[in-house]
């Protein structure tokens, strides 16, 4: 590794390509780790798209106002200074997502079209028909194919992330992976190691994430000494597909289009929701939220939606509401939410244009993640997190089209970050290879061990149990008997994971070895969540406790910190930066009431 | 890896909307055959489950389709499940498709950016310009079309894949200006003139991208590529 600088990027979605884009212009080295090819990453799955006040309507939207709308939705958690930076950098991420051939929708005049999104008064969000998280990642992903052409990107697809290997020091001085067909470990030394593999959806057994989304290599980063913050907040997004494998991901846009959720207001009407009249139709978060209506944000909607279905006035008695666009001219729908309404006639059969869409709330993003300091730092020298692994900039909840420009946003801020560190720390020298032996060799031990091991658990068995226990109990509404009870059963299934056996004869490419890694590791990190969500007595944003009803500022405005030790998560909380905005209390029934904030220039 | 091929039959009991996936899932958590004999679970490739990363891509009675999208209700029982042929085979139902990556490579598959620094919005577009490109952009080199088309085989034909990434990018008026170089791509001895015109790639595109159309458009602009070079010596 004499000479040049070389970063090692975990994570092939947008934020780790933002990155890997951003080193190899800057003229250094880029390994990229990826489980999947990079460009079947989950990113793939983001549909409405992205947000940044570029302030073509004439709304008078400015970066400020996408700021406020930012922390306000995400119930004042989030640090304020990073999600201001990350909004004052959002217009300029879409204009080079245009420059790159992103076929983003227009207006008559040729300029980008913007829709609207939840928790937002403005059309703010850019938008490729309604695959935009394919079309950016796709962008993205052929401006790094460039760079790999031009032979500063070297990808290792195929390859998932088991460690880190870090010094005596705690310093990060690279990371073992193992190839996931021929189970090789190896070890990668790299000047700095860059996290951005994702969210991890999968703890919560089906949800709207992609197979790939297991947490599985920030729970390896947390287990060797990195802080996870606010794992408590998971995000479940009100409009989802309900589905045998997983929850298939109805897009925000579809009520930023004018899509409208409702129920019949007598319960047990079984008429054909056609044949039911206005008058007897329940549009709930209208009626609710007459300022934002059917956008507000997630945790508000995903709450009513599901208070509704339990007091059993969800669609033919069962836990779905309709989502209707049928007043919508079908032309007008194809050509903004094509993408999203073929989905839903593939898996359903029904034809959303036509016949009403029955959605249920379902897990789809972590807003907690990595902790990071402000240039997306971990608290391990060397280390840095970006992307949904990271926990910097949702708060208690993200607003939609926000995770799109909070990816790119981290792998660009993370990259100079990086190359700063790698320019200035010292190489380990003629000790180094000593440690990427050991790391090796200790990975290598636990395959070894889990290949000779054999019991009567089925490691696929246990992962169910895991989403069930996790998705009943911490999810839309937490009780803190069962959120106890929750971390029973996690140290239950911890215990019966020792009497797995991985029941292929045939270790050549197996899933089986992979996922039961995988498994452990999300065990680890279920705790994370679920404590941290036992010991946070308030409701904020997506946590919600009916014995704890109110937003508790004096005791609970701070960071939850996860730090890992074989009895468990040891928690500690830091204080919140709210220099910009002084939190104030949410409330969509009503419109937004700003206050004269220091930082914001009198227009 | 090449090794011996044999057939396994699995019952699954039966559930309302059950995709392939699901079924595969089920032989995992019980990987029992039909007759009673315990055996290793198949691999298999998968990730999104909604159709748009494509890596779930499998022969499904005789047809290369998403196993993701492939509901049980509509299909014949039993369910006869294969690996797509035309690329090496891993294990089982996983095959390794880099070569279509390195299609990509080949064509220029790219807009080359001056840099990612902030240069405002790129040039002004029709909407009908985009919705056609866009029709383009949403390959997700699933290989349907290369597996279902006669001539793509053992190097012979670079496939509608990469050609319609060259219609995607010379479409777009930064793209234009390296539009000799992907033409260059296309035009070699596996090139697109290998074309047979059976149409099966438009047939099995799961993203109904029209893939003929942009055969015919970029056959157009070589041949015009290439009388130029032609008039130019």
């Amino acid at each position: 590794m004499a000479g040049g600088i070389k970063i090692a990027i975990v994570g092939g979605g947008l934020a780790g390509l933002a990155a890997a884009m951003k080193i190899a212009e800057a003229g250094h080295e880029v390994e990229l780790f990826s489980v999947v090819p990079v460009k079947r990453s989950h990113s793939v799955c983001a549909q409405g798209g992205i947000n940044g006040a570029v302030n073509t309507k004439g709304e008078g939207d400015s970066t400020w106002e996408h700021f406020d709308d930012t922390v306000y939705g995400g119930d004042f958690l989030a640090n304020q200074p990073p999600a201001k930076a990350m909004c004052e950098m959002a217009p300029a991420i879409i204009y080079l997502f245009d420059r790159m051939g992103v076929p983003f929708s227009r207006t008559n005049e040729g300029l980008l079209d913007f829709r609207r999104f939840g928790g937002t008064k403005h059309h703010r969000t850019a938008f490729a028909g309604a695959s935009t998280g394919q079309q950016l990642l796709y962008a993205l992903d052929e401006q790094v194919r460039r760079f790999e052409v031009g032979g500063k990107v070297t990808k290792y697809e195929g390859w998932e992330m088991m460690s880190l290997v870090l010094d005596d020091h705690q310093v990060c001085r690279g990371l073992v992976a193992m190839n996931l067909r021929s189970l090789e470990l190896k070890a990668f030394p790299a000047d700095a190691v860059i996290i951005a593999s994702g969210g991890p959806g999968l703890i919560f057994g089906k949800s709207t994430n992609s197979m790939v989304c297991t947490g599985s290599a920030v729970a390896a980063c947390y287990q060797q000494g990195a802080k996870y913050a606010n794992g408590e907040f998971i995000q479940v997004h009100p409009t989802s597909i309900p589905g045998e494998d997983k929850l298939r991901l109805m897009s925000e846009s579809a009520r930023g289009e004018g899509g409208r959720v409702w129920v019949p207001r007598n319960q047990g009407d079984k008429r054909s929701p056609a044949s039911i009249p206005e008058s007897e139709r329940l549009y709930f978060l209208e009626e609710k939220y007459p300022a934002y209506g059917n956008l507000v944000p997630r945790d508000i909607a995903t709450r009513e939606i599901f208070q509704v279905c339990l007091q059993g006035l969800g669609v033919n008695g069962e836990n779905q509401v309709y989502l209707d666009l049928t007043h919508i001219p079908a032309e007008t729908l194809d050509k903004k939410l094509g993408a999203i309404l073929e989905i839903y006639e593939m898996f359903v059969g029904d034809d959303p244009r036509h016949v009403p869409m029955r959605i249920f709330p379902g897990v789809h993003y972590s807003m907690g993640g990595l902790w990071v300091d402000f240039d997306q730092r971990t608290n391990i020298p060397g280390l840095l997190a970006a992307g949904e692994c990271d926990y910097s900039i949702h708060g208690a909840n993200r607003l939609g089209a926000n995770s799109l420009v909070s990816c790119v946003y981290g792998g660009f801020v993370a990259a100079p970050a990086a190359i700063d560190w790698a320019k200035n720390v010292q190489r380990n020298g003629s000790n180094g290879s000593r440690l990427y032996e050991q790391e090796t060799k200790r990975q290598q031990e636990l395959n070894d061990k889990l290949i000779a091991q054999s019991g009567n658990e089925n490691q696929y068995e246990l992962h169910e149990e895991m989403g069930r226990t996790m998705t009943d109990n911490v999810t839309v509404v937490r009780y803190n008997d069962r959120l106890k009870q929750t971390d029973d059963k996690l140290l239950e299934l911890s215990d019966r994971y020792d009497r797995i056996s991985i029941n292929d004869s045939n270790l050549w490419a197996t899933m089986a070895l992979p996922h039961a890694r995988q498994l452990r590791n999300m065990l680890d990190l279920a705790r994370v969540i679920a404590l941290g969500a036992l010991n946070r007595n308030e409701s904020r944003g997506a946590h919600y406790k009916p014995d704890f009803p109110d937003r508790d500022d004096a005791n609970w405005l701070k960071t939850t910190i996860a730090e890992y030790s074989g009895e468990g998560p040891v928690f500690s909380y830091d204080p919140v930066d709210i220099s910009l905005i002084p939190p104030r209390k949410r409330d969509y029934s009503h419109e937004k009431k700003e206050p004269a904030a220091a930082g914001k220039s009198a227009s | 890896m090449d090794g011996p091929q044999h057939w396994e039959i699995f019952e699954i009991p039966y559930r309302p909307n059950l995709n392939v996936i699901s079924c595969l899932m089920e032989i995992r958590k019980n990987p029992v055959t039909k007759s009673g004999q315990k055996t290793t679970p198949p691999s298999w490739d998968m990730n999104c489950l909604e159709q748009v990363c494509g890596i779930c891509t499998m022969v499904i009675n005789g047809r290369v389709r998403q196993s993701c999208s492939a509901l049980v209700d509509k299909l014949d029982k039993p369910i006869k499940l294969e690996p797509m042929s035309k690329f090496p085979n891993v294990r089982d139902l996983q095959v390794d498709r880099s070569q279509m990556f390195d299609h990509l490579k080949r064509v220029h598959a790219w807009i080359e950016l001056d840099g990612t620094y902030d240069l405002g919005p790129g040039p002004r577009m029709d909407q009908d310009d985009v919705m056609e490109r866009y029709a383009y952009s949403r390959c997700m080199t699933c290989g349907c079309c290369l597996e279902a088309c006669p001539q793509y085989d053992e190097d012979h034909y670079i496939g509608p894949q990469a050609i319609a990434q060259v219609r995607l990018f010379n479409m777009h008026p930064s793209g234009a200006m390296d539009r000799d170089e992907r033409l260059q791509g296309i035009m070699g001895d596996d090139g697109i003139t290998n074309c047979g015109n059976a149409q099966n790639c438009v047939r099995v595109c799961p993203m109904n991208i029209p893939l003929t159309k942009a055969i015919y458009e970029e056959n157009r602009e070589t041949v015009v590529h290439g009388l130029l070079g032609w008039l130019k010596k």
